[in-house]
């Protein structure tokens, strides 16, 4: 139906736009073996040695080990509360059960800043001290949703007469859930579960307003506005892009179209409401 | 040993049981942590928030006082002092600029990948695409600010092709482009999923009754797949009226964003900062609205 012209104009188009998108990715993955102080293009000189100097320094090292804390415990949480509205909201139809998606969708639509603010709001007006517990509680309320919406896929394609069958030939609740549900519902989980934390392993906003202590992306932020340690800097963009992209990547191995990452972030909207 | 694995399955047995003679029994023991757990936190903090910027706070020692007033929006929305108004205006004009930059930029690319690439290209599009929206967005806006630096690769292939210098670092033109680049997977996801239920048979049908390809674009896929642009762009517009990262790392002296002020504002003068975070609750509530009507969240 498109004419040839209309065909390579498209391909082009496709191109350069892909190009786009990975340019800046690539930049930074060249910059962090840059043997040079200064950020000049091009870089003549290559080197490791930033990398050692990153391992071993003692802030890094414990932002790095709170942001994986703060990760697990977020991805802990959400996967709890997700998969149990998930089968709430799958298998009942109950008064207010389109605003629950909506209530889990909200603090990923609404932008950072409004989450954020409302969190420190609420922490202030409680006399909470700021703690790494408080960026668990913010990060947990953002990633709730990519696990919800990740079960959600994955019990829409799962028959429910499977669960009937199971019921007849006499397994009770457990049993059922564990050799039936289980298995049909395992990768999704995973998949979910690596979306939350790379969610949480990356989030700025959310933390710098509900931060006790300093996360890597806060620890990079922090350096970025002075302007200093970049050489470290360039390594642990390097080192982050490859610890968010890793799980992202296995968990699109994990789940099939219709799920995974493209419905957990950009599509969540359009997959909420269907 | 024997009849206590007996007895304790008969007592899991008589649970199930009970579970499934009563569905509400199930459904409160599954709906009500997850929503106690949001309203709780999420709803309550979001109470707090609206609670806050109908209060003030005491200059010297930052505490909230508790008396309501609407001092903090008079503030806001001052016609003497107009220069919160401004930045909100310059959020609300920049988050529109982003939205039709990446509508332009991703529709092509969409249409690409869900009508005219074949499975492999297309599965490898989506995972080039994937990986940027999922990788660290603070280290894509920092690599921004290296690319336009004066000494960076922009400038360095600008002269090896013999044009001048660009001095796009920590001005608007660099936060539009950051913005454009950081939200445009939000947008291809959407478009491209709306391009692909539009069935072949209508582009025949089209073409069956003698459109040409502008035709057929202007009268049956844009309007099929508009829909899908709108919610698209309700992340693109979300997510740059919220953001006080990029103006912070690549914009200059006059780009300030709501999210900035809101930002500096959250520790010393929390009514007000909490006041302003309303105003994209609000803009995002009338485009929401208006989303609505255009039938991002029906037609797909």
């Amino acid at each position: 139906m498109e004419t040839r012209r209309t065909r390579v104009g498209l391909a082009v188009w496709t191109g350069l736009v892909v190009v786009f998108l990975w340019i800046p990715l690539v930049v930074i993955a060249l910059y962090a073996f840059n043997r040079s102080q200064i950020q000049s293009w091009p870089i003549s000189h290559w080197t490791f040695h930033w990398f050692s100097v990153a391992f071993h320094d003692s802030q890094v090292r414990s932002a790095l080990w709170l942001s994986i804390r703060v990760g697990l415990l977020a991805t802990l949480v959400a996967l709890l509360l997700g998969t149990m509205a998930a089968f709430g909201v799958h298998r009942f139809r109950f008064f207010g059960r389109e605003s629950i998606s909506l209530l889990f969708l909200l603090p990923i639509a609404l932008p950072g800043i409004i989450t954020g603010m409302a969190l420190n709001s609420a922490f202030s007006f409680a006399g909470v001290h700021l703690t790494m517990w408080t960026i668990v509680i913010g990060h947990a309320t953002f990633c709730v949703v990519v696990v919800y919406n990740n079960v959600v896929a994955r019990l829409r394609r799962t028959s429910p007469s499977l669960l009937e069958a199971s019921m007849d030939l006499g397994a009770d609740g457990w049993q059922t859930f564990r050799f039936v549900t289980w298995p049909l519902l395992s990768t999704a989980l995973v998949a979910g579960g690596l979306l939350a934390f790379a969610l949480s392993f990356d989030e700025v906003i959310v933390t710098t307003f509900t931060a006790g202590g300093t996360t890597l992306p806060i620890y990079i932020l922090n350096n970025l506005r002075q302007g200093q340690q970049l050489p470290i800097v360039n390594v642990i963009a390097f080192t982050v892009i490859l610890l968010t992209v890793v799980p992202v990547w296995v968990s699109q191995r994990l789940t099939s179209a219709g799920e995974g990452p493209a419905v957990s972030r950009a599509a969540a909207v359009t997959a909420q409401t269907e | 040993m024997q009849r206590q694995t007996g007895s304790l399955r008969g007592a899991r047995l008589r649970i199930s049981a009970a579970f499934w003679r009563r569905p509400w029994l199930r459904l409160l023991a599954l709906i009500v942590p997850p929503v106690a757990a949001f309203v709780l936190v999420y709803a309550a903090s979001l109470g707090a928030m609206l609670a806050s910027s109908f209060w003030s706070t005491n200059a010297f020692t930052a505490q909230i006082i508790h008396t309501w007033s609407l001092s903090q929006f008079k503030e806001i929305f001052s016609w003497q002092d107009r220069t919160y108004l401004r930045i909100a205006l310059r959020t609300v004009w920049m988050a529109g600029a982003v939205t039709i930059t990446d509508a332009i930029l991703a529709f092509p690319l969409a249409y690409f990948m869900a009508r005219l690439a074949g499975p492999r290209l297309r599965s490898l599009l989506f995972v080039l695409v994937l990986l940027p929206l999922w990788s660290s967005y603070l280290v894509r806006i920092y690599s921004w600010t290296t690319i336009l630096s004066t000494t960076g690769p922009l400038n360095w292939m600008l002269n090896g092709l013999g044009l001048p210098d660009t001095h796009l670092a920590y001005t608007n033109w660099a936060m539009w482009i950051v913005f454009s680049y950081v939200w445009l997977p939000f947008m291809i996801l959407p478009v491209y999923t709306a391009v692909e239920r539009v069935p072949t048979s209508y582009l025949e049908a089209s073409a069956d009754l003698g459109a040409r390809g502008a035709r057929t674009f202007r009268s049956v896929v844009l309007p099929l797949v508009f829909p899908g642009v709108v919610a698209g762009s309700i992340f693109t517009f979300s997510l740059t009226l919220g953001d006080y990262i990029t103006p912070l790392l690549v914009g200059g002296p006059g780009s300030l964003l709501i999210g900035n002020v809101v930002f500096e504002n959250s520790a010393s003068n929390l009514a007000f900062a909490a006041a302003f975070a309303m105003v994209p609750v609000g803009v995002m509530a009338v485009y929401l609205t208006i989303a609505r009507r255009l039938g991002a969240f029906e037609a797909l």
